[in-house]
């Protein structure tokens, strides 16, 4: 046999699941945006109804805006902890391998877990609460309060995931060369100084990638609103996911499911390009 | 230059108490999983009297058993499989030159951009229609292959010497059987990322399960502990965390036994952007 022909022939398994896993998903995706369809009975061609009827949805930007809630805290937040951690480990201690290893425990376990810990730590007598009034603070209403929910749940997302970056971050500091603060340091830099004109310009590619993982991150969330909250209170924690999920298994609507999968599937490559074209930067070694 | 000793007690203290913050919560939902249900809401490890009770409830009200050996079934084949195919295409995409080849691998890079809430809805349709929904085939099929575990297999592939390859040729080696005699043995450590990154997604995954899954016998183990909290099955709270303590049980095992290749692998995915 040529060896052209096996190349194809060992290609074969990936061309076949993407023409039936990617190519017609997006393909019959265009074509769901444009009907109505309860599954069951026929589709019905409703043109631009799905989009006309997006624009006036209040609940599709409340779970826009409760994402960017979720951005504005979870990313800042994750790259401070991610960073402070990942400084304190690339010094010449002992048994780093060991914090490491306990800071990445939460990102292997299943955000299920997380979530129901999560949970009963926020409840209203649980033990945050409890620690809060320790310390002669009062009650947080964690999971009750409108306002509350969303920043609870991107703070606990945050202890889920921040493990990752901080080794992300460890191995980004750990390719810094050290000629370059031993420069700074003869010019009389301060630390403060070395850390924002070296390490936070040579650590850039990695917290690109922060930025873009988490903002994929937030636009995914789903089951931790669905067990903790149920999108609530007053839709203060309905994701866009959990919209979706809602208008395709709550009510089956399959073309207004798909419509809301479409909006949100471009405002995420909108968000993604606008982070990269504002913050990356070529890294000069 | 020397450096007084305080800095290392500081520093040491701080990352300590770090440490604390990520791990005492599932040490407490442990002791609280043994814990009578009068006691959960306090902060001690030491239940005053432990007891069954939550375990024994979990296991009366969710096939829990089942759906661990559901959540082993689709991991592991999905596991399998995506090693099997994507070595080959891997292998394919860095090794044999075809005329197609660098439009297949544009292809790939793209549909690594693909986010899932494009797709979501249209693939449950297509398991609609195949008649797949509420079998195995629905859980399994669309994770055979990956697109990520291609490219690191590419990756990977690229830096193995092509003199191996050549004299495997001459030897009259066909091309599966340089892959999976020669390049396979080679290769552990793209395999281990890929099998560790795909086990773990695998067993995690709430999201396609809850689509395409209602019935119970054949619910995921996270599925089945999800449904388990939110529904009014667990008005007690001690269940649901012995809920949660097995459903993390078999990946913290795994996690201590290969905790380095799995920080390894997973800091890896940084590859992706």
């Amino acid at each position: 046999m040529r060896r052209g022909t096996v190349g194809y022939l060992l290609c074969l398994p990936y061309i076949v699941h993407f023409l039936v896993f990617m190519a017609y998903p997006l393909g019959f995706s265009l074509v769901l945006v444009f009907h109505k369809w309860d599954i069951v009975s026929p589709m019905k061609w409703v043109g631009l109804a799905n989009f006309i009827r997006l624009a006036s949805d209040s609940l599709f930007f409340r779970a826009l805006y409760n994402t960017f809630i979720f951005l504005a805290i979870h990313i800042p937040l994750q790259i401070a902890v991610a960073l402070f951690f990942a400084e304190l480990l690339n010094r010449k201690l002992r048994l780093i391998g060991l914090f490491r290893a306990a800071y990445f425990v939460p990102v292997v376990v299943s955000g299920v877990v997380v979530t129901i810990l999560w949970q009963q730590l926020y409840a209203d007598t649980g033990v945050l609460n409890k620690l809060l009034a320790k310390l002669g603070l009062g009650r947080v209403p964690w999971l009750t309060s409108p306002s509350w929910a969303m920043p609870s749940i991107a703070i606990m997302a945050t202890w889920k995931n921040v493990g990752l970056y901080i080794v992300m971050f460890l191995a980004g500091l750990q390719g810094i060369p050290r000629e370059l603060y031993e420069a700074a340091e003869l010019d009389g830099a301060s630390k403060l100084q070395q850390f924002f004109h070296i390490t936070l310009p040579m650590l850039n590619p990695v917290v690109v990638l922060v930025l873009v993982l988490s903002t994929i991150g937030g636009f995914s969330l789903f089951i931790e609103p669905y067990i903790m909250t149920g999108g609530g209170p007053l839709n203060s924690t309905l994701s866009a996911v959990l919209y979706i999920y809602k208008q395709a298994f709550y009510f089956y609507r399959m073309g207004y499911a798909a419509t809301l999968g479409f909006a949100f599937a471009l405002i995420i490559f909108l968000v993604v390009a606008l982070q990269r074209r504002f913050v990356e930067r070529e890294v000069y070694v | 230059m020397y450096r007084p000793r305080w800095s290392h007690v500081l520093s040491y203290s701080v990352l300590l108490a770090g440490a604390l913050v990520f791990v005492y919560p599932f040490l407490w939902m442990v002791a609280a999983s043994f814990k009578p249900e009068a006691e959960i809401p306090s902060f001690g490890l030491v239940p005053s009297r432990p007891s069954l009770e939550s375990y024994r409830i979990v296991f009366d009200r969710v096939p829990i058993g089942r759906s661990f050996l559901n959540s082993l079934l689709v991991a592991l084949s999905v596991t399998a499989s995506v090693l099997v195919f994507g070595s080959m295409v891997g292998y394919g995409l860095s090794r044999l030159s075809f005329k197609a080849r660098g439009l297949l691998f544009g292809v790939l890079l793209f549909t690594m951009m693909v986010p899932f809430q494009l797709t979501l809805i249209p693939t449950y349709v297509l398991m609609v229609k195949f008649r797949w929904v509420d079998t195995y085939l629905a859980l399994i099929v669309p994770g055979t292959v990956s697109a990520f575990g291609i490219f690191l297999f590419r990756q990977f592939f690229m830096s193995i010497p092509q003199d191996l390859i050549d004299a495997a040729r001459i030897d009259g080696c066909g091309e599966l059987s340089i892959l999976f005699r020669i390049i396979w043995p080679l290769s552990k450590p793209a395999m281990v990322t890929v099998g560790i990154l795909t086990f773990m997604a695998s067993w995690n995954d709430v999201l396609w399960p809850m689509v395409v899954i209602r019935e119970p016998k054949l619910m995921t183990m996270p599925q089945a502990v999800a449904l388990f909290a939110v529904g009014g099955r667990a008005e007690l709270l001690g269940p649901k965390l012995a809920a949660a303590v097995l459903l993390a049980l078999p990946i913290i095992s795994a996690y201590i036994f290969f905790q380095r290749h799995f920080v390894e692998s997973m800091a890896r995915t940084g590859l992706k952007g």
